[in-house]
């Protein structure tokens, strides 16, 4: 049975982990190689290296942050954050990424998933999507969650599956940070209205909250990054809990 | 004794350095290559891949022909994912595009009230043994991402159920196929490459 999959995010700033509450007030977490090699020993399903603060300068700083991590992981690693072009996805992909996720240049230019999908297979393109409340409708947000897009993330998730997207990532930005528990409701809407998987993200703060969005919120996937980097042992036990309330999880071989 | 070399097929499907990472890991020193002389002096071939069959098309027909001979030789032979599915006759994905047909039937577009693709980790279900898993746990998880999978038949090893039961690891004599990653399915996977490196 395909499992629910628990996905770490490193959310990098000039090669080093930081963790921001609704993407401001940055806080150092910690070196993104030992982080990685802490989760994959505790059983993490794929990791997300998310560059927060992208820019021209750091791009190189980047490149060598993906090449640590994924020296020694054998399990699919995505990058974020600054991906505005095929040479962008190029560079972190040859660098060693699986996937690379697109936010702000998808909605600037759909046709971008369309040829890096073409190019490197459906599998290697996420469509990163940060998304707010506002009335009764799920308002995208891009550049970080600073400007207003004008759309609706059922309906510009369902644009970027047509237009070639392998996976959703899907961020509430009304939750980032806040531990209070994921959007289930948002994630539900886009999941179910989408026929490639959907990444919650966005609010995990106990292990309840990842079992909720894996049900209620018919999630495929849920990103954490603070309720990982600050407790030992967090992935397994999340696992265990899960596995003992009947949700499909890939349990730690070692 | 020396590191096998392994000529990893390029036909410009996809992304190959985490391929080429797990394979030197395994313990083999793989080259990648679109040169059929070069791949025919191969210990052994990986074909990998990822997307659509119709990239498959870009296998030469000079290619086709050097891993027909290598396979002939007892050289071995891995296909992963998409390679996988090229071992077979050919798929619904792209009709007109023909496999190796090293392996009989036809790869179809998985089925059922699940999401296509099919993405994330998925038990292999045992259905005999196979030296290529040794020492893997009967229903280990391992990494998919793919929308088309190949029957089940007699080469089938081990199964994964998805909307449909399909192919996840075949083989015959000293062909293999595995239709999820290895380079990305963490300590199994790695085995999985250790016992396919150990066997060239």
């Amino acid at each position: 049975m395909l499992a629910k999959r628990v996905i770490a995010c490193l959310d990098v700033r000039d090669g080093a982990v930081v963790k921001g509450v609704q993407f401001q007030d940055l806080a150092r977490a910690g070196d993104p190689a030992e982080l990685a090699r802490r989760y994959n020993a505790e059983g993490i399903d794929e990791l997300v290296i998310l560059d927060v603060t992208a820019t021209i300068e750091n791009r190189r700083a980047l490149a060598d942050t993906i090449r640590r991590v994924s020296a020694e992981l054998f399990i699919p690693l995505a990058v974020g954050g600054g991906i505005r072009s095929e040479t962008d996805a190029e560079a972190a992909l040859d660098a060693g990424a699986d996937k690379v996720a697109l936010n702000s240049a998808a909605i600037a230019d759909p046709s971008l998933v369309t040829r890096l999908s073409r190019r490197y297979g459906s599998q290697a393109v996420v469509v990163a999507i940060d998304a707010k409340r506002e009335d009764a409708r799920f308002a995208v947000f891009s550049r970080s969650g600073s400007t207003q897009t004008g759309r609706d993330a059922v309906a510009w998730a369902r644009q970027a599956a047509d237009a070639g997207a392998g996976e959703i990532l899907l961020t509430s930005i009304d939750r980032d940070g806040t531990r209070a528990g994921f959007d289930c409701e948002m994630t539900a809407a886009v999941s179910a209205a989408v026929p490639i998987p959907v990444i919650a993200s966005g609010g995990a703060g106990t292990f309840a909250h990842f079992h909720d969005v894996f049900t209620a919120g018919r999630a495929d996937a849920a990103l954490a990054a603070s309720v990982f980097h600050f407790q030992e042992h967090a992935v397994a036990a999340l696992k265990s809990f899960l596995h003992e309330r009947g949700v499909p999880v890939r349990q730690s071989s070692c | 004794m020396t590191a096998p070399s392994i000529a990893v097929v390029d036909y410009r499907a996809g992304n190959l350095t985490s391929v080429i990472k797990g394979l030197t890991a395994a313990g083999s020193r793989p080259f990648v290559t679109a040169d059929p002389t070069a791949a025919a002096g191969a210990d052994a071939v990986v074909v990998p891949g990822v997307g659509h069959f119709a990239a498959t098309a870009a296998v030469s027909e000079a290619m086709r022909d050097a891993l027909r001979t290598a396979v002939a030789a007892g050289k071995p032979l891995l296909g992963v994912c998409l390679g996988l599915q090229f071992l077979f006759d050919g798929s619904e994905e792209a009709r007109e595009v023909a496999g190796l047909g090293l392996l009989a039937g036809r790869c179809y577009l998985l089925q059922g009230d699940v999401k296509v693709p099919h993405v994330g980790w998925n038990t292999l279900e045992r259905r005999r043994d196979s030296p290529v898993l040794d020492g893997v746990a009967g229903e280990a998880y391992v990494y998919y991402t793919h929308s088309y999978a190949a029957p089940l038949g007699d080469a089938t090893v081990a199964s994964t159920t998805h909307g449909s039961t399909f192919a996840g690891v075949v083989e015959r004599g000293r062909v293999f196929g595995v239709q999820f990653h290895p380079e990305k399915s963490g300590e199994d996977g790695l085995r999985i490459l250790r016992n396919f490196v150990a066997l060239c």
